[in-house]
């Protein structure tokens, strides 16, 4: 094979990878989309917010303790040393669990019936309500977060491959990032667990009820607010995912909020209300920006297509597709 | 008689609020322009709380300047241009200097601080070109710009391959705004030069996603790395560079690419990656011990005092002890405490920060000397290159302070700034 092509597939395996990473913040959006109705703006504040709690458990840092240490002149920094992961992710749950049923309480409950709009500009509200919370819960350093998945490039991939270039030609192998590995394996089993708990389980019909009509499934006896309750703490839940997998890469930090403009686009592309128009989407836009970029990038004198790419490749397609690969269609009736 | 006790409250209020203003205007304003919030906050707080301890302990052990106290007003500006303009205009007003802490920021001040006669002190990072005075009276940016800092990190790779790098290919990752181009053109023009083959590699705010520019790294196999990088996108460039095993140590970021927080995230494979610095790590300088002993022991730390010693922390204190410096200088030509902003700028341009000078405000072995002159607003031009120890969790220093090409990097500056003043009409003054 021709290390171009070899190149070229690389290329697309990583795009394939990234998009994963894309999706992962896609699914919070469209669950809660489905379910409510709402575009939750506040979706990679979610994902911020729960790797900002996740390594505040694991290293026992005090919750608000500049603040307390401000008011009453103390001194309180940490209150044990270290937490095992496995704890510290199921506490990050019930406190994700926990923002969900107040979110519910102080916003969604008192917004009940009004324009989408209005419930947008709430999640906008939201989201720099929490980035402000989390500021002030767990402060604004820049913080290692190690749960144990293990990154840097794979080396099997990379010695499986060396061989497949032509011989004397100047190649040393497949880069693929081994963290990539594993985020597509847990979205793997995230969209399964979701697609089986939606399936098969009552609660699980219930949402799906909620989704397709909230009168007709409020007249069978559904409650609205523990299934929006529910919804929300799910949504909570893959962004936890997500912000492991980004505070891996990245370390966990204020910018990791930014992620959610990552999802737009592949929302756009897959549609609003589906899980694996979620999960395409963020497959083709991962695949997309990555080639624009190091195929076409060149051409740019600005360069830096991998960004923007993104947009360039949503509003082609809301042209030709407004409602997104698998959305549902829009039917207007006059 | 209750209209008589309300004209005695107004009254009274009215002598209050006068007698504070006259003292606010004693006082010396020193505005600050900070990012304690947003994506780029990780770096824009040990930074503000570098400088906010430095001035609290001038103000709590010497009494201010002179006598006269510094008030240090904060604005947020989230590192963003737009708002960097709104704090300035808000805080123009009797104002000694204005330190932006953004490079796209210092580019919008330029024209508006030359016209309001205000001091815009960009230490090490802004329009390059303003290091010629002659042109840009009231900016400065020693003590080295980033030209300076461009041709010493191929000064460094020149050493490691004995003065010949022909052939070799320097690839510069950039964060996409006027901050990351600054150093394009120094570097295609040191390319001509050594005849080297300059790669160039753009990353859009806030960089959160570099999958793209490392795999061109990896196909295109440079023999080094700069970095002009900023926030998020340091800690994931570090990181990817680790994970697509490029050698570390011919990973060389810029002084805004070297803290703490771009190396820890990474662990050990940040091991042995290097940044230019201009100022030492560490806390065991006298301006520490000051500090710990009128500011932290007595609980008046800025922020939780975690940052105390880190690389952007004592990137503040020098800082703020450089604009200190300026106002002691501007007093003494002056023969008055209470100067004005038109004062300050003619202390700023007589800063004179020996070795001996440094020892005296507690800085001794912590930055190179530098003086600033009429002509020469970008100081003494020295950096040296520090390499992260990923095991002892710490930067060592690897060099001593080495200068830049500065046959090439002054003439770019006298095209750059000559252009400036032709475009601006500005008459080349210090004749």
């Amino acid at each position: 094979m021709s290390v171009e092509l070899l190149n070229f597939i690389e290329t697309v395996l990583n795009g394939l990878m990234s998009g994963v990473m894309y999706s992962l913040v896609a699914l919070g959006f469209v669950l809660i989309f489905k379910a409510s109705g709402v575009f939750n703006f506040a979706q990679g504040v979610f994902a911020l917010f729960a790797a900002l709690t996740l390594v505040g458990y694991q290293t026992g840092q005090v919750p608000f303790a500049h603040l307390i240490n401000e008011l009453f002149g103390t001194n309180y920094h940490n209150w044990y040393a270290s937490m095992p992961n496995f704890l510290a992710i199921l506490l990050t749950m019930v406190t994700m669990i926990a923002l969900a049923w107040i979110i519910e309480r102080l916003v969604l409950k008192h917004l009940v019936n009004q324009d989408p709009i209005i419930l947008f500009m709430a999640t906008i509200g939201l989201a720099f309500a929490l980035e402000g919370v989390g500021d002030l819960m767990w402060g604004s350093d820049v913080k290692v977060l190690d749960v144990g998945i293990p990154s840097g490039g794979s080396i099997w991939l990379e010695e499986a491959t060396i061989g497949l270039a032509a011989e004397g030609s100047d190649y040393y192998g497949m880069y693929v990032d081994v963290l990539n590995i594993w985020a597509t394996v847990i979205a793997v089993i995230l969209v399964v667990s979701l697609a089986l708990f939606s399936q098969y389980t009552k609660t699980g019909r219930a949402l799906r009820a909620v989704a397709d009509d909230h009168q007709a499934a409020l007249s069978v006896g559904i409650s609205l607010r523990s299934i929006w309750i529910l919804v929300w703490a799910i949504s909570g839940f893959i962004a936890m995912v997500a912000g492991i997998m980004w505070g891996t890469e990245s370390g966990v930090q204020f910018s990791l909020s930014l992620i959610a403009l990552k999802a737009l686009p592949v929302l756009i592309l897959g549609g609003f209300t589906s899980i694996p128009g979620a999960i395409i989407g963020g497959l083709l836009i991962g695949v997309g920006e990555k080639l624009a970029e190091i195929y076409i990038g060149g051409y740019f004198e600005t360069g830096a297509l991998e960004n923007w790419f993104a947009y360039v490749m949503a509003l082609v397609f809301l042209l030709f597709r407004p409602q997104g690969l698998f959305g549902d269609k829009i039917i207007e009736r006059v | 008689m209750r209209i008589k006790q309300l004209l005695i409250g107004i009254t009274a209020s009215v002598i209050a609020v006068s007698s504070y203003v006259e003292m606010a205007i004693a006082d010396l304003k020193f505005p600050m322009l900070v990012y304690r919030t947003g994506a780029y906050a990780p770096n824009g707080i040990p930074n503000a709380d570098g400088f906010v301890d430095y001035y609290k302990m001038i103000n709590a052990r010497d009494g201010g300047i002179g006598g006269e106290k510094i008030l240090h007003p904060e604005c947020e500006t989230g590192y963003k241009t737009q708002v960097g303009v709104e704090c300035y205009e808000k805080n123009k007003k009797d104002a000694m200097v204005f330190q932006p802490m953004s490079t796209g920021i210092t580019y919008q001040l330029i024209p508006k601080a030359t016209a309001d006669g205000v001091t815009v002190y960009s230490t090490g990072y802004g329009r390059t070109s303003a290091a010629n005075g002659k042109v840009f009276k009231w900016i400065f940016n020693a003590p080295v710009t980033y030209w300076d800092g461009a041709s010493i990190a191929v000064r460094h790779i020149l050493k490691q391959n004995l003065g010949n790098i022909k052939g070799k290919k320097i690839a510069l990752v950039y964060h996409n705004s006027a901050y990351g181009k600054e150093p394009i053109r120094t570097l295609e023009t040191l390319a001509k030069k050594h005849g080297y083959k300059l790669m160039l590699l753009p990353v859009d705010h806030p960089g959160q996603e570099q999958k793209a520019t490392w795999l061109k790294i990896r196909k295109a196999r440079p023999n080094y790395v700069l970095m002009w990088g900023w926030g998020v996108m340091n800690q994931v460039a570090v990181k990817s560079a680790a994970s697509i095993k490029f050698p570390m140590e011919n990973f060389i970021g810029i002084w805004w690419s070297g803290s703490e927080n771009d190396v820890l995230p990474a662990g050990q494979g940040a091991h042995g990656y290097k940044s230019l610095t201009f100022n030492a790590p560490g806390s065991n300088y006298q301006v520490h011990k000051d500090i710990k002993k009128y500011v932290h022991d007595k609980g008046e730390a800025s922020g939780d005092g975690s940052h105390f010693g880190t690389v952007l922390y004592n990137r503040g204190l020098f800082q703020a002890m450089v604009q200190v410096e300026a106002a002691v200088v501007a007093q003494k030509i002056h023969g008055t405490s209470k100067i004005t902003p038109a004062m300050y700028r003619d202390g700023m341009e007589n800063v004179n920060l020996s070795a001996k000078r440094l020892e005296e405000l507690g800085f001794k072995d912590f930055a190179p000397p530098f003086k600033n002159s009429c002509e020469n607003h970008g100081g003494s031009g020295l950096a040296a290159v520090q390499q992260w120890d990923a095991k002892a969790k710490k930067w060592n220093m690897i060099t001593e302070y080495m200068y830049g090409d500065s046959d090439v990097v002054q003439k770019l500056i006298a095209e750059d700034s000559s252009k400036y003043a032709a475009e601006q009409k500005i008459a080349e003054r210090c004749n």
